[in-house]
């Protein structure tokens, strides 16, 4: 029998490795794009979880729409991401500047 | 109670097997997502997220969540994960610029992932979610149909948020579509709302004119 709280280990440790790698990976947009992603199939093994331990369907729902929105926004972010290379030739978040923020 | 001990003996073996499964699929998805936060080459770790992403679907089968899984692998693996690898082919980006400071933020990263882990497995240590608190549900009964039951949920109670999802992806392919689409003023291309349009006086100008001849009478 696996408990639950291996299926909530699994989602933190998959939670904390998108995490380090949004650290590391900060220049490259597409690697930020992907630790995003992760994040996401982490947050969604442990709605799974809840949902099969508390027998409430009501969890798959909501990874339902978590997929949908997930979907939506990368290909979204992948769009924003062909244009910005083409008008500026890199990916490099630090030559991202021109908002002077 | 000697009914019992049988009882529990034969659950033993089908959940023994569900054990391992859950064990090896999660230690090849921890495993997939570490290569792709450090490989150094873009579509190796676009590769490792489809890794990552079918261990998920077969975690998320442990779980009896057939048709969230099944959705995963052809959604995600089959959809996402390409429209990644695409872009990542299609940009011509160079990589030791971008892998400049690559572990400069790494000691403060992993401390901050380390103790995040360490935090949520204290919590998770505790009693609210072990055996006997939080027990493992039977098996769903033959016949039983996770796609029915999600089907039934999404257009009865969740009817209202499943349109706005419609929406949501709706704009996603209009936005999409309207940020990458650009006129190039070399491209040659036809209106076929012209084309449809277009009527004789447009196209054939009747000239009234005199007869010519050529001087020299030859043919």
């Amino acid at each position: 029998m696996i408990p639950l709280a291996h299926y909530l280990i699994l989602g933190a440790i998959m939670f904390a490795l998108s995490v380090i790698g949004i650290f590391l990976n900060r220049k490259n947009v597409v690697i930020l794009l992907m630790s995003i992603e992760l994040l996401l199939l982490a947050i969604n093994t442990n709605f799974l979880a809840f949902s099969h331990y508390l027998q409430d369907t009501a969890g798959q729902v909501f990874v339902f729409f978590i997929l949908t929105v997930a979907a939506a926004e990368s290909a979204i972010g992948l769009a924003i991401l062909i244009v910005l290379f083409r008008n500026r030739h890199t990916i490099n978040v630090e030559d991202l500047d021109t908002l002077k923020g | 109670m000697p009914d019992v001990v049988p009882a529990i003996i034969t659950n033993q073996i089908p959940m023994s097997f569900t054990q391992l499964a859950f064990y090896f699929f999660a230690a090849v998805m921890v495993l997939a997502s570490t290569m792709v936060i450090t490989i150094r080459n873009p579509v190796k770790a676009a590769l490792f997220l489809v890794l990552a992403f079918v261990s998920g679907a077969c975690v998320w089968m442990t779980l009896e969540a057939e048709f969230l899984a099944i959705v995963l692998v052809l959604v995600y693996v089959g959809a996402v994960m390409v429209l990644f690898l695409f872009v990542v082919m299609m940009l011509d980006v160079n990589l030791t610029r971008l892998r400049e400071g690559f572990g400069e933020y790494l000691p403060i990263g992993g401390l901050v992932a380390v103790l995040m882990v360490l935090e949520m497995v204290i919590v998770l240590s505790a009693d609210s979610f072990d055996q006997q608190n939080m027990p493992r549900p039977e098996p769903q009964a033959e016949g039983y149909s996770n796609t029915k039951e999600l089907g039934r949920l999404l257009y009865t109670f969740y009817v209202y948020p499943f349109e706005l999802a419609a929406i949501i992806l709706l704009v996603a392919i209009i936005a999409a579509i309207a940020l990458t689409l650009r006129k190039r003023p070399q491209t040659k291309y036809q209106n076929p709302a012209e084309q449809v349009a277009v009527r004789r006086e447009d196209r054939v100008r009747l000239v009234k004119m005199a007869a010519e001849r050529r001087k020299d009478n030859q043919p």
